[in-house]
C-alpha cells in the first residue's frame, strides 16, 4: 500500500465533500423552517452552468457569486410557490429538476459543444498549496459553514424562530412571527448555498460543465440531511462519508488493475447512500410541519 | 371563473355550469401548459431565437399532418406508462420518482427475448411479461426499504435510478451486446416486435397496450375494493388505517403496479418504437422518459384518462421538437422542450393557478401605488 494513494483519496474526498455538505446545510436550514426542497439537484446543475458563465465573464469569484445568486433566485421562486401560494413542494421541486435538465442541456448546445463546456483555466478558482497537495479554498468554507449554521440554529433567536415556524406555525403566527416570510428567507438561503455548491463544482473543482454534472448529488445531500437529523455538524460528517465513497469510486477506476467493471464501481456511492440512510432512519425526527403549507384559519 | 358564484337559472345554463365546473381541473392544466410555453418563449427570446417561428415549426411538426400526428402519438406511448407509475403511487400517497430506473430494467428484460425463439404473438407477449415483471421487481427495492426501514422513497428511488442506469450500461456493454455491433444490444426479433400500425411512421400497436393499461389502472383504482383502499390510504392514511386498511399492503401494491407500468414503458420503447429495436449504448432512446412522465402525470391531473391526453400533448412536444431543431436558419435545440416541461410542472405545483392572475395584477397595482407615493426612493422598487 502506497501512502500517496491514500493521501490522494483523502484529498479527492475533501473536494467531493464540499458540494454535498454545503447543499445539505442549506437544506437543513430550509427544512428546519418547514419547507422540503427536492429541487436541489436542479439548483446544483444550474448553479454550475451559470457559475461557469459568470467565471468566464468576470473571474472565479464572480462565478461563485453568480452561481450563488442563481441558486438564491431559484430558492426564492420555490419558496414563493410553496410558502405564499401553498403549492405542493414535491411537485415544485420536481419542476425545478426538470427545468434544470432542459435548461443546462440547452445552454450547453448554445455554447457550442453539446453536452460539455470547459471552464477556461484563468476562470477557475486557484487551489491552495498545502502539504496535502492542492486544495480548493472552498473546502475551508465547507468546514466552517456547518459550525456557523449550528451556532445560528441552536444559539440565536433567529434560529429559534426558524424552528418554531417549522414545528408549530400556528403558534409562531400567534407570537407575531411572519411564517411565510421566515420560510421564504430560510429556503432562499438554502438555495444560495446549493447554488454556491453548484458553481464550486464547475469553477473550483471539475473545471467543466456537463449535462450530468450534479450526478444525483442533490439527492445525496437530501440523504445527508436525513442522516444528520437536521444537525449541521452531522451534515459535515455525512458529507465527508458520501464524498469519500464517491472518491473511492473515482479512485478505484484509476487503479491499474481493472478487476471490477467500471459500471459497478460507479454504483458504489448510490448503494452506500441507500445503506446509510436505511441504517439511520427511524431514530430521526423531522419538524412537525415539514412539507405542509401554512394556511391561517 | 364567475360560474361558481353566479346561481344559474334554467336547465341549459345549469348544464353549462356543471360542465365548466367539471372541466375546471382540465382548464388549470391548459393554463399551466400556456404558462410553460410562455416561459419557454421568453427564454428563447432571451437566447436570441424567434419563439413564434419555433413554436410554429413545433406545432406543424407535432400535428401538421397524418405522419406528424402518428409520430406524436408514438412519442407519447412510453410517457403514458411512466406517467402512470408516478400517478398510481401519488394516489397512494407516495412520490415515486423511480420510473426512470424501472424503465431501464424493463427495457433490458425485454431485450432478453432475442435469445430464444417463439411463435410471433407469444414471443411478443413473453417480452411484455419479462419487462413488466422486471419493472415490478426493481420497484420492490424502494418499497421494501420504505416499509421496513422508513426510507423516504424520494431518496431511495433516485438512488435506484442511478444503480439501474449503471447496471443497464453494464448489461448493454457486456451481456446483451450484439457481437457484430458493439454500440448496441442484440436486436429484438421481428416475431417479438409490435407490428407497425401506420406504415412509414413510428406508430406501432404499442399504443393499444398503453391505452388498455391506462383503462385498466382506471378500473382498478376507481372500481375495485383494492383501488379504493389505495386511494383512501393516499388521501388520509390515519383514517384509512382506522378503517382497517393495511397501509403497507397498499404501498406495496401501488409500487408494484407502478413498476409494471414503468417496465412496460421500457418494453414499448424497445419493442414498439422503430427503427432500432435494441438498446443503444448510453440509452439515448430511454433517457429521461421516466422524468418526462412526471410532467405528463401532473398535467394529466394524475388521472389515467387525463394522462392519455397529456401524453398526446407531450408526445407532440417531443415529436414537434425534433422537427423544430432542424427548422430555419437558427433552429432551436430539442432541449427547449424539457425546459418548457419543467416550467409547466412548476406552474402545476401552484394550486388554483388562475387565482394568481387577479392577485398578481392587484399586487402590481399596489406596488405601483407605493412607488408613486414616494417618488425619490426609486431604488427600492428595483
Amino acid at each position: 500500500m502506497n501512502w500517496s494513494y491514500v493521501l490522494d483519496l483523502l484529498r479527492i474526498s475533501l473536494h467531493a465533500m464540499v458540494p454535498i455538505t454545503l447543499t445539505a446545510v442549506g437544506e437543513i436550514i430550509g427544512e428546519t423552517a418547514g419547507l422540503f426542497n427536492i429541487g436541489l439537484e436542479g439548483i446544483l446543475l444550474i448553479g454550475a452552468f451559470v457559475g461557469a458563465l459568470g467565471a468566464k465573464a468576470g473571474g472565479p469569484v464572480v462565478g461563485l457569486l453568480t452561481g450563488m445568486g442563481v441558486g438564491m433566485a431559484i430558492g426564492l421562486v420555490f419558496s414563493i410557490i410553496s410558502a405564499y401560494w401553498k403549492g405542493t413542494q414535491m411537485i415544485a421541486g420536481i419542476g425545478i429538476n426538470l427545468f434544470a435538465l432542459g435548461f443546462v442541456a440547452f445552454g450547453l448546445i448554445k455554447l457550442g459543444a453539446p453536452g460539455f463546456h470547459a471552464v477556461p483555466a484563468e476562470a477557475q478558482l486557484l487551489k491552495l498549496r498545502t502539504p496535502m497537495g492542492a486544495l480548493s479554498p472552498l473546502i475551508l468554507v465547507a468546514l466552517v459553514v456547518p459550525f456557523l449554521a449550528y451556532w445560528f440554529l441552536k444559539r440565536t433567536r433567529a434560529g429559534l424562530i426558524l424552528k418554531a415556524v417549522g414545528e408549530n406555525p400556528e403558534a409562531a403566527d400567534v407570537a407575531g412571527i411572519n411564517v411565510n416570510l421566515t420560510r421564504l428567507l430560510a429556503t432562499t438561503f438554502g438555495g444560495a448555498l446549493a447554488g454556491l455548491a453548484g458553481a464550486y463544482m464547475s469553477v473550483a473543482w471539475f473545471g467543466s460543465v456537463t449535462k450530468e454534472l450534479s450526478a444525483g448529488r442533490g439527492f445525496i445531500a437530501l440523504a445527508t440531511v436525513v442522516f444528520s437529523g437536521l444537525n449541521p455538524l452531522l451534515a459535515l460528517v455525512g458529507g465527508f462519508i458520501f464524498g469519500f465513497f464517491q472518491s473511492l469510486a473515482t479512485w478505484i477506476k484509476t487503479l491499474p488493475a481493472k478487476t471490477i467493471p467500471w459500471q459497478f464501481v460507479d454504483m458504489l456511492p448510490y448503494i452506500v447512500t441507500l445503506l446509510v440512510v436505511s441504517g439511520v432512519v427511524g431514530r430521526v425526527r423531522f419538524p412537525k410541519a415539514l412539507g405542509v403549507p401554512y394556511k391561517r384559519e | 371563473m364567475t360560474t361558481t358564484d353566479v346561481r344559474p337559472r334554467g336547465r341549459w345554463v345549469r348544464g353549462v355550469h356543471r360542465t365548466l365546473t367539471g372541466l375546471h381541473p382540465a382548464l388549470e392544466s391548459v393554463l399551466a401548459a400556456v404558462v410553460g410555453l410562455l416561459v419557454g418563449a421568453v427564454l428563447m427570446y432571451i437566447w436570441g431565437y424567434d419563439p413564434w417561428r419555433a413554436y410554429w415549426a413545433l406545432l406543424r411538426g407535432a400535428f401538421g399532418g397524418d405522419y406528424e400526428i402518428a409520430s406524436s402519438i408514438a412519442r407519447g406511448v412510453p410517457l403514458i406508462f411512466t406517467a402512470l407509475t408516478f400517478s398510481i403511487c401519488l394516489r397512494a400517497g407516495m412520490f415515486n420518482i423511480g420510473a426512470e430506473g424501472q424503465m431501464y430494467i424493463g427495457a433490458a428484460a425485454a431485450v432478453c427475448v432475442a435469445y430464444f425463439q417463439l411463435p410471433a404473438g407469444l414471443h411478443l407477449f413473453v417480452g411484455i411479461l419479462f419487462a413488466a415483471v422486471a419493472g415490478a421487481v426493481w420497484s420492490l427495492g424502494p418499497a421494501l426499504l420504505k416499509l421496513t426501514r422508513g426510507v423516504s422513497e424520494v431518496i431511495s428511488t433516485i438512488m435506484f435510478n442511478w444503480i439501474s442506469r449503471f447496471l443497464v450500461f453494464y448489461l448493454v456493454a457486456f451481456v446483451l451486446v450484439d457481437p457484430r455491433q458493439a454500440q448496441r444490444t442484440v436486436r429484438i426479433p421481428v416475431s417479438a416486435r409490435f407490428p407497425i400500425l401506420v406504415q412509414g411512421t413510428d406508430l406501432s400497436y404499442a399504443v393499444f397496450m398503453a391505452v388498455a393499461f391506462a383503462l385498466l389502472v382506471y378500473v382498478v383504482l376507481w372500481h375495485t375494493a383494492v383501488g379504493y383502499e389505495v386511494r383512501a390510504a393516499g388521501l388520509t392514511p390515519t383514517a384509512a388505517r382506522y378503517g382497517g386498511i393495511s397501509i403497507k399492503r397498499t404501498m406495496l401494491l401501488s409500487f408494484a403496479l407502478g413498476g409494471v407500468a414503468a417496465g412496460l414503458a421500457g418494453a414499448a420503447t424497445t419493442m414498439g418504437l422503430p427503427p432500432t429495436f435494441a438498446i443503444i449504448s448510453g440509452l439515448p432512446e430511454l433517457m429521461n422518459l421516466g422524468f418526462d412522465g412526471m410532467a405528463v402525470a401532473m398535467v394529466g391531473r394524475n388521472h389515467p384518462i387525463g394522462i392519455l391526453f397529456a401524453a398526446l400533448f407531450f408526445g407532440g412536444l417531443n415529436a414537434g421538437g425534433r422537427v423544430m431543431q432542424f427548422y430555419g436558419s437558427n433552429p432551436v435545440p430539442l432541449e427547449m422542450v424539457r425546459v418548457v416541461m419543467g416550467a409547466i410542472v412548476l406552474a402545476m405545483a401552484i394550486p388554483e393557478l388562475i387565482r394568481l392572475f387577479p392577485a398578481l395584477a392587484e399586487a402590481g397595482r399596489g406596488l405601483a401605488r407605493t412607488i408613486a407615493r414616494r417618488k425619490p426612493a426609486t431604488e427600492e422598487g428595483a
